[in-house]
Parts: structure tokens; sequence; C-alpha cells
């Protein structure tokens, strides 16, 4: 009805206006969908809750309280988003290539090490930390960038699947680190978890002020607008989604696919390392097993819930970083499993996958004069 | 009286109403959970593990049938920034007064981080951590389980027909390692022909290398296998399975080997839950260290299984005794298993001496090495 009435009126206002309304009204698709989608999920949540004998009504009081409900409870949910914004870039960049890359947590875990191997020197030799800091932000950066970039240069040189390559990589990313920690770098003054010597609480990245939440999250959230930038504004951002829309086409076009896959892959890298230089110097202070803490994993997630779409990952992380600051609170309350959360998440994403189908389907969100 | 009838707009009415209050309720939950004492609890694995959190678990449990004590637990936790928002969010939203950080992970910068954050709440964490230049709301707990695995050794050692003696171990550290060596040492005072061979794992959970391990050390003829890993379960499993017998470890594992299991060394951390929950109801200040081992009932062994012979059951029953009082497990002359000398005759480390924290060798009998 509304579109009709659009129609009719829209040329006797403004044609400028209208058009614009009629622009909202067909990408809002991208926003009315998955929201759908979540209500969906939560209505089979509902159901498996009261199967188990429990209230779905405290579930959905406790996550809003727990995850958004008091300033704290923000500062938990924000904390918790921070990593997840730049591990679930490392999925969205190569995915406009069409390159399924689920190894973020190596990146993650070897830019952490990297940046923390690389203080040793520094911190020994006294280096204030604003020397300090920069290198070993470039460390995690650059070995971030060579790890996921080398799945990038496997994929078009050898034709070895991302996919897999980059799993067991961050494998052999984690046992990487185990190995030094546990042997060369390990830090005798912590004989019962190994880990390499601690930066110094000099050199530790604090909050950013007034807000509780360490400086990763906005560096997340400007580095997610810069690369929306470049995959959507630029030549570079063109010629990538040229190839991951059609290989030969891009080929047959002159564009460099090759060079285009590694170094895709290779920012995508550098975003997990930089996600492992926050946990080092903002979290942990130092690189031991905790690293692997399993947030490449979760970046996924948030990259498909996102779309790929690297400015929607900044909510969709938020949101997730929401759920995961809940999920205390209702273990505690409810005194339910934590694997409580897990379905849920499970549910969201499953359903969120099948509402893909939906896209282009719908006519309330079609272009005018598109009769399908 | 009017017919109630049920239409969109009551039902719109009531579901609004009823949110409404539930939000109300859960918002003015702090006060109606404000017991004498609320006390939080962390674990980094699953309740349910058979291991060091389950040993936690079950102490939390008898915790909160002490009268004016509420418990609350989160499990799963990572030794991330993830464990300072689970303690601030227990002082914040569930007004704990006492937490316990049950991992090793969460001490430094976590928990110390949060004791400075409150001052008015009590950090307790599970390991021997804690020293005067920490937080003063802040401490650590522990218990010498290596005097139950010396319990373990001496049952172990007259219920193998081998004499041979499989353990599995996580990581070559002072903690798994003074384990492994009271287990030997115990086997070795009642059964002088009793070997232990032990493999690591390299890591403190690592499921289908402790299967592995298992099945290696049961081929290379070990009849009695023990372990020292988060869980044991995947050991006592896979031994009993290939009809072996085994002795436990964290917490009770009696019931997952109802055949072979001969006893097992656990944490009794109910104890130390309880003594620290009496203090503070009472007003008092709990001990920034505490640590203790069968003196102190902070560590126990498993009730015997169906795999203790009964000389077994005998001599491991007069070693608690001698535990109980106090005698000296790590006596001189001590031998490591390369030929050297570690504790000269004549001397002895006591119970509680910190040269058993600082172990860093195997001992004479043992089968493996820490490098």
């Amino acid at each position: 009805m509304v579109d009709i009435a659009q129609q009719d009126a829209a040329p006797a206002i403004s044609g400028g206006f209208a058009e614009a309304l009629d622009r909202v009204r067909r990408s809002s698709e991208y926003v009315v969908i998955p929201l759908f989608a979540l209500l969906v999920a939560g209505l089979l949540f509902s159901i498996f809750l009261l199967a188990l004998g429990q209230s779905p009504g405290t579930f959905f009081a406790l996550l809003w309280r727990g995850g958004f409900g008091t300033g704290f409870s923000w500062q938990n949910t924000l904390v918790r988003a921070a990593p997840l914004i730049l591990t679930a870039l490392c999925v969205a960049i190569p995915a406009r290539l069409g390159l399924v890359i689920i190894g973020g947590e190596g990146a993650l875990v070897l830019g952490g090490f990297a940046a923390a191997v690389a203080s040793i020197p520094l911190v020994h030799a006294g280096a204030p930390s604003f020397v300090v800091l920069p290198v070993m932000c470039l460390c995690a950066i650059a070995v971030g960038g060579l790890w996921i970039g080398l799945v990038g240069v496997l994929r078009h040189y050898r034709g070895i699947n991302e996919t897999i390559a980059s799993l067991l990589m961050s494998y052999i990313a984690i046992a990487i680190m185990n190995f030094f920690v546990e042997g060369a770098l390990r830090d005798p003054a912590n004989p019962n978890k190994p880990s390499t010597q601690a930066i110094g609480e000099a050199n530790m990245i604090g909050d950013v002020p007034g807000l509780g939440v360490h400086w990763g999250l906005p560096v997340g959230i400007v580095v997610a607008i810069l690369l929306w930038v470049l995959m959507n504004r630029t030549t570079f951002g063109f010629a990538a989604r040229v190839t991951g829309g059609n290989v030969r086409a891009a080929r047959a076009q002159g564009l460099p696919v090759g060079r285009l896959i590694v170094i895709s892959c290779a920012i995508a890298g550098a975003c997990a390392g930089l996600a492992g230089f926050f946990e080092v110097a903002a979290i942990q202070g130092k690189a031991n097993a905790s690293l692997a803490a399993g947030y490449g994993f979760t970046g996924i997630l948030v990259a498909f819930l996102a779309r790929q779409n690297p400015l929607a990952i900044v909510p969709v992380a938020i949101f997730l970083g929401g759920i995961a600051a809940a999920g205390g609170l209702i273990q505690r309350r409810m005194g339910m499993p934590d694997a409580t959360v897990q379905v849920l998440q499970g549910l969201m994403f499953v359903v969120l996958l099948v509402s893909e189908t939906l896209y282009g389907r719908l006519p309330i969100f079609r272009a005018k004069g598109d009769k399908r | 009286m009017s017919a109630f009838t049920l239409n969109r707009r009551t039902l719109l009415k009531s579901a609004a109403i009823g949110s409404l209050g539930l939000t109300t309720g859960l918002l003015t939950q702090r006060s109606a959970f404000a017991a004498d004492l609320t006390i939080g609890i962390i674990y980094v694995g699953s309740r349910d593990d058979y291991g060091w959190n389950q040993a936690h678990a079950v102490a939390a449990k008898a915790l909160a049938a002490v009268p004016g004590v509420k418990v609350v637990e989160e499990e799963n936790v990572p030794e991330t920034v993830a464990v300072s928002k689970t303690m601030e969010s227990m002082v914040e939203l569930d007004g704990a007064g006492l937490i316990f950080a049950t991992s090793f992970g969460y001490y430094s910068p976590f928990m110390v981080d949060a004791a400075k954050k409150y001052p008015d709440v009590q950090f307790r964490h599970a390991a021997p951590l804690w020293t005067d230049k920490d937080p003063k709301n802040a401490g650590s707990y522990f218990g010498y389980l290596d005097q139950a695995h010396y319990i373990d050794g001496i049952a172990a050692g007259l219920s193998t027909k081998s004499n041979k003696l499989g353990f599995v171990a996580a990581k070559p550290i002072s903690s798994v390692l003074s384990n492994i060596n009271s287990f030997t040492i115990g086997a070795r005072k009642v059964n002088p022909n009793a070997t232990v061979q032990v493999i690591f794992t390299g890591d403190w959970s690592m499921p289908v290398r402790e299967a592995e391990a298992t099945n290696a050390l049961i081929d290379a003829g070990c009849d009695v296998i023990t372990c020292h890993v988060d869980s044991p379960k995947t050991v006592i499993q896979n031994a009993e399975a290939k009809g072996v017998k085994s002795c436990g470890h964290n917490a009770s594992q009696a019931d997952l080997a109802p055949k072979g299991f001969i006893t097992g060394a656990e944490y009794k951390w109910e104890t130390i839950y309880k003594q620290y929950a009496d203090t503070l109801t009472k007003g008092g200040e709990l001990p920034n260290f505490l640590s203790g081992g069968y003196d102190l009932d902070f560590v126990q062994n498993t009730p015997y299984g169906a795999g203790a012979t009964p000389e077994a059951i005998k001599a491991a029953d007069a070693a608690k005794v001698e535990m109980k009082a106090k005698v000296p497990v790590f006596v001189g002359p001590l031998k490591d298993n390369t030929g050297k000398e570690v504790i000269p005759a004549g001397t002895s480390h006591a119970p509680y001496d910190p040269w058993i924290d600082q172990i860093n060798f195997l001992v004479e009998g043992v089968t493996g090495s820490i490098t």
C-alpha cells in the first residue's frame, strides 16, 4: 500500500526526495531481513528455553541487562566487541574476492606474539613507550599480514584451498607461539604459566578516558570505516569486487587478480595481527597460550552476520559482544550452563544463513518497475 | 462479574504489564540477592569435567548449603579480559563480597587488577601466587596434592602385577613433577620393583593426546595408569576400556572405572571455602595465604574402588595416618632418574617445605625426561 502511495505521490512533490525515499526503502532490505531473522531465532530459542522449563522472558531481560542495560554492561560489551571487529575484518575483506578465510585466530596469535617478542629488546634497552608501542604494533601488523598473505599466495600460485589452508595454518601459528613461549623465550618469572617477558606497566595501553574500554575499540572502528572506503569507494575495492564476482571476467579485463588476492589477504591478516597487538599491549601484557582465546573464530560469525560489510561489522560485533557479556549473568542468575548462549548464537547463525535466500525475493524492497 | 475475554488488546496489555513487572523484578534483584555473603566462583572449563573444575564445583555446592551464603557460578571463562569482566559483573550486578578465581592464569593481571579496583571485596585465587606486594584484599589458597598422590602411589604399588605404572602428565613444571615424584616414591616404598613411566602431553587439556599416551603406556606393559591433566576423564575411561587399573586426580573419577579404579588424589576445596565463608560471615579477616595438605583436610583420596587389593588398602590407610601427622615424603638419600643425588642421606623435606614447590627433576624409578 505504501508502495503504491509513494509511486503515485512522488512525482507530484519532488523527484529528488521521492528518489531518496525509494532508495531508503530498497536498501532497508539489508536491515529488515536480518532483524526479522534475529526475531525468528529468538522465537526458536524461546521454544528451546520453554522445553527446558526456563522462562524466555527472564532470559531476554537478563540478556538486555547483562549486555546493554547498565553503564557497566556497556563497558563489558564493548571490551568484548573490540577484538571481534578486527578479526571479523580478517574474514570480510577476502570475502569480497570470494575467498573464505577462517584462520584469523592464527594471525592474531602470531601478531600478538610478534608484538611481545619485539618489545623484549626494547624494554631491556629502556626505550620509552612511544617507541616500544609503535614498534610492537608494526611488528604485529606485519606478521599478521604475512601470515594470511601467505594463504593468498598459496591460493593463487599453488591453487591450495584458502579455507583449509588458513584453518590449518592457525594451528601451526599457535604451535609456533607455544614452542617459543615454553622454550627459548620463556620468562623464568612465570614458572607455572609459560609466558614471554612482560612488556611492563609503563608500556601498557590504557583505556579510552571516560569509557573504561581500551583503545582497540576506537581503532577497530576506524579501521572498519577505512576498509569500507577502500572496498567501496576506490578502484582497488572495485577491482577486488569484480574479482569476487567473476575471476575470469576480471582476468579478461586485465585486472591483476593475483596481486589483488595477496594484498587483500595481507590486509585481512594485518587486521587480525592488530587485534593480537591489542591483546598483548592492552590486556595480557605478555604473550602466552591465553592469546588463543577464540576471537578469530567468533570473528567468522561476526563477518557472516554482517554479510561481509566492514561497516556492518561494528554493530554486529557489539551485538555479539553484548550476548557474550550477558552470558555470565544468565549463567549465574538462571543456573544454566554456558552452552545455552552458544545455542542462541548457533540458532542466529543458521537462521541468518537461511534468510540469505530472501534477498531480492520480497516485492516490497524491489526497485520500481521490477516485476519479477 | 464481567466475563474475561482474551482479545488482542488485553493480551498486549497483559504482556506489557507482565514484562514491566519482570523488568522491575530483575532491577531490584540485587537487594533480594544480598544474603549475608554472596560468593562468586569462576571456572575456566565446564563444571562437570571430572577434574579441576569439578573439584571446585563440588565444593561450591557444599558452600551453597551453608546458611547465609549465596553462591553464584560462571563456567568456561577464558583467561582473558573476559575474566576481569566476570569478576566486575559479580561485584557490580550480584553484590559478591568474596570471589574465588580458580584458574592459574586468572591471577595476573586480572585478579590483581580487580582487587585494586574493588578494595572492599575479597579475592582469592587457587594457586600459591600471592606475595605481600599484591593487594591486601587478594590472596591465595592451595592444597598439597602431592601428599594424596603419594597415597595413590602406595595403593598402586600394591595393586600392580606387572610392576609397571604409567603416568600421563600435562607439562613438566614443578607442581606436576612433585606429584609424579610422590606417586613414584609411594609406589617404590611398598614395592621396590615398581617403575613409573611418564608421558608429557604438553598441555592441560588435550584429550586426543591423553588417549594416545594412555594407550602407549598400556602397550608398554603398564597395568596401572594415573595422570595429572585438567580432566582425567579420557585417561581413566581409556584405561578402564583396556582392562587396566587406574588412579584418579583432581576430583572423583570412581564412577568412570567401576572395575579398575584404585583410588585418586583429590582436592578438598570445601574445607577452605567453608572456612573462608565462616570467617567472613562472622566479621573476621581472611588470611592472604592459605595452604595445606592432609593434616588440614585440604586434600583427600577417593574411596577405594574395585581395583584396590586388600594389601593396598591396608598400606594406604596406614600412610594416610602418617600424612595427617605430617610425616615427610621427600626423604634422603634420594636420587633423580639420571643418578644425581637430590636429597643427601639424613635430610628430609617437611610437607610444606618451599623446596617442594621448586622441584625440577624426576626421581629414580621414573622413566621419562623433562627436557
